[in-house]
């Protein structure tokens, strides 16, 4: 099957007001950002004792996001499925969108942003984030050679082994991104194996989701409806994603549970975290698990057109909560340093640190997804990214 | 802003403390000769005048807790005055490179009070972690961050067991020109290399015995013969969370 390209033309006022908006949000972050540098971090929630924040939430978010956006692409050329083939190249984009927005973010939420070029220059290759470093480059460096094996004809035949290596790419990023945690031996909460495989499934959840909603708002402003097959197939694998992550969440408390070591951030989690724990289970558990796959695998209305995107705002919902609930609850337990001690210290040792996220710091987050998506939709409009109606009715 | 760095440099070791360096292994082969045999020595372990860090030295600290008095902060205060840490009055945000930990024994009720600093780890996991090689281990065991590298990710800050690291929120005014400090980037304690490569006792040891209880011994945790060598050798310390297997060059006793 031959698929036909356009790039997107869309005359619609909402269009408009939609990129200008975007354009306005991300210029605001990027303000935000500005002065964050230039006051310094005290103006943001961010402190000594929670040292990453809500910009970290934002970055891991769309760097997890963007590895499992690709998933429509790698899903057409890996395992040959030809109905998802006509959005394999909006999916590459969104890919390297995604990450260039959480890169975006990490970057300008660094205490000394002017030196990035020095983390270009030096590198520990024992450090994890060393090694992110080149994932990333990298992930997008492979996605653009991708991109061009799909836009050039002669490259076409190419196509599908370099999608196997893109795909074989964003597992590796994903682990990557992962061991930034797992790695961390001194804070009970990250020390686990466990950290790496959660955030392969929660990357395929949010991927999944966010194509969902972004390839239906451009088919909307093409004229050109995603398919219904389409969107009911990615919504079911987005549900199986769903129990899968709530699947292996279960698996790593309760092995938690099991060492004693780890019964007092469990407990912190589970019980008595305050709000953690309300987020955790209002928010990662509940709305954004068990809700969006029971509407899916229950009823017909979470395969309808609104089901279907409810469901995907629903995991994208958890997914934040569940990155908040790792990267800020994980560092408000204080760290143990005297196993079966009560500990304390003008320096909040033994106590459940304090973090509100401040105003600058949600800008500059939601800043870096403005410009994620603002980058998705100008290139749309200058590349054939988007199927052509022929392609859709044959397929139909 | 302006930043010099902690110098990556070795530094000049004085000559009296290599004299002693050489004198403490001269012992250990216990020569009979020592005109003939310093020299020979000399031949192996000498360096030039501008390489002198080296491996042979492990400085370290031993506290003493049962020593250390609740209440007590001549430490700190030492530290403090030294490094110009005085703060911007928000604790949350304020660096602390040496605060004092009160540790209660929830079974028997026994308190102690210590000292918590950088523990100068043989294996940081702060050094493993810094993508820049900012965070790096001295030859002689001091663990240090460039300030001209870092960039301020606040990696190492995650990574370090025992919250030994700041991270500078805001901009400073009159530091000291030996211990140069900067908005957006991560320090710690640097053992008061400045004063070690100046063959002195850092500031937290010196307010120790002046003003507190004599509760720290600073020196060469490599020289058999020095105090802190032999205090250990003789009498049990430990380090704090052994399990991870740090090597720690702060040690604690009584503990
Ligand atoms: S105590 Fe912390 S900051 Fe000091 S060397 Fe060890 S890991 Fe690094
Ligand atoms: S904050 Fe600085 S010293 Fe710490 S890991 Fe990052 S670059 Fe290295």
């Amino acid at each position: 099957m031959s698929s036909h390209f356009k790039t997107l033309q869309s005359k619609h006022t909402g269009y408009r007001i939609i990129v200008i908006l975007l354009a306005a949000i991300a210029l605001v972050g990027y303000g935000a950002a500005h002065y964050m540098e230039l006051e310094g971090h005290w103006v943001t929630g961010m402190n000594n004792q929670v040292v990453w924040g809500l910009p970290h939430v934002f970055a891991i978010f769309l760097i997890l996001a963007a590895s499992g956006a690709l998933n429509v692409a790698s899903i057409s050329s890996v395992f040959g499925r030809s109905v998802y083939k006509p959005w394999s190249r909006l999916s590459a984009l969104l890919a390297v969108c995604l990450l260039v927005g959480g890169l975006i973010i990490l970057v300008l939420d660094l205490g000394r942003p002017e030196r990035l070029i020095v983390a270009m220059t030096h590198y520990n290759f024992k450090s994890i984030f060393a090694w992110n470093i080149f994932l990333y480059t990298g992930f997008i460096l492979v996605v653009a050679g991708y991109l061009w094996t799909m836009f050039e004809r002669g490259m076409n035949q190419h196509s599908s082994k370099v999608g196997i290596f893109a795909f074989a790419w964003r597992f590796v990023l994903t682990s990557g991104t992962g061991s930034i945690f797992g790695f961390l031996v001194a804070r009970q909460f990250y020390d686990a194996a466990m950290m790496v495989p959660m955030f392969i499934v929660l990357s395929l959840v949010l991927g999944t989701a966010i194509f969902i909603l972004l390839s239906q708002l451009l088919a909307h402003w093409s004229q050109q409806p995603v398919l219904p097959e389409l969107l009911e197939r990615l919504v079911s694998l987005l549900a199986i994603f769903i129990v899968l992550e709530l699947f292996l969440v279960t698996v790593f408390h309760f092995t938690n549970l099991y060492a004693t070591e780890h019964h007092g951030i469990e407990r912190f989690i589970l019980i008595d975290g305050g709000m953690y724990t309300f987020i955790f289970w209002a928010g990662q558990v509940f709305l954004g698990g068990v809700v969006p796959a029971a509407l899916v695998f229950l009823s017909t209305w979470g395969r309808s057109p609104q089901g279907i995107k409810l469901v995907a705002i629903l995991a994208i919902f958890g997914a934040m909560a569940q990155l908040y609930v790792t990267i800020i609850g994980g560092q408000a337990y204080p760290l143990v340093l005297f196993p079966g001690k009560e500990v304390s210290s003008t320096f909040y040792d033994g106590v459940v640190a304090q973090y509100s996220p401040s105003l600058p710091e949600l800008l500059l987050g939601v800043g870096g997804v403005a410009l994620a998506v603002l980058l998705v939709i100008l290139a749309t409009r200058i590349l054939p990214f988007m199927p052509d109606d022929r392609v859709s009715r044959s397929v139909s | 802003m302006n930043l010099s760095s902690e110098s990556k440099q070795p530094a000049k070791q004085p000559d009296g403390q290599r004299r002693r360096l050489l004198a403490g292994v001269a012992g250990a082969v216990s020569l009979g000769s020592v005109g003939g045999g310093f020299s020979l020595i000399e031949l192996a372990l000498a360096k030039s005048e501008d390489e002198t860090i080296s491996s042979l030295n492990r400085w370290g600290l031993l506290i003493d807790t049962a020593k250390c008095a609740s209440g007590c902060d001549a430490c700190v205060k030492g530290c403090s005055t030294e490094h110009n840490l005085d703060g911007f009055d928000r604790p949350e945000t304020d660096a602390q490179w040496i605060r004092k930990l009160e540790v209660t024994d929830r079974q028997t009720g026994h308190v102690s009070s210590l000292p918590m600093l950088c523990q100068h780890c043989e294996d940081p996991p702060c050094v493993d972690v810094c993508p820049t090689g900012a965070s790096f281990r001295r030859e002689d065991g001091i663990v240090l961050v460039d300030k001209h590298i870092c960039i301020g990710c606040r990696y190492c800050v995650m990574a370090c067991p025992y919250k030994a690291r700041s991270f500078v929120h805001e901009s400073l005014h009159n530091q000291k020109s030996y211990s140069p400090r900067g908005k957006g980037t991560v320090e710690s304690c640097t053992l008061c290399v400045h004063r070690i490569d100046d063959d002195r006792t850092p500031a937290c040891v010196e307010s120790c015995n002046r003003d507190g209880n004599g509760a720290m011994v600073f020196g060469d945790l490599n020289d058999a013969d020095s105090q802190i060598a032999q205090t250990m050798r003789d009498t049990p310390s430990r380090q704090i969370r052994e399990d991870l297997g740090l090597n720690t060059g702060v040690r604690y006793q009584n503990l």
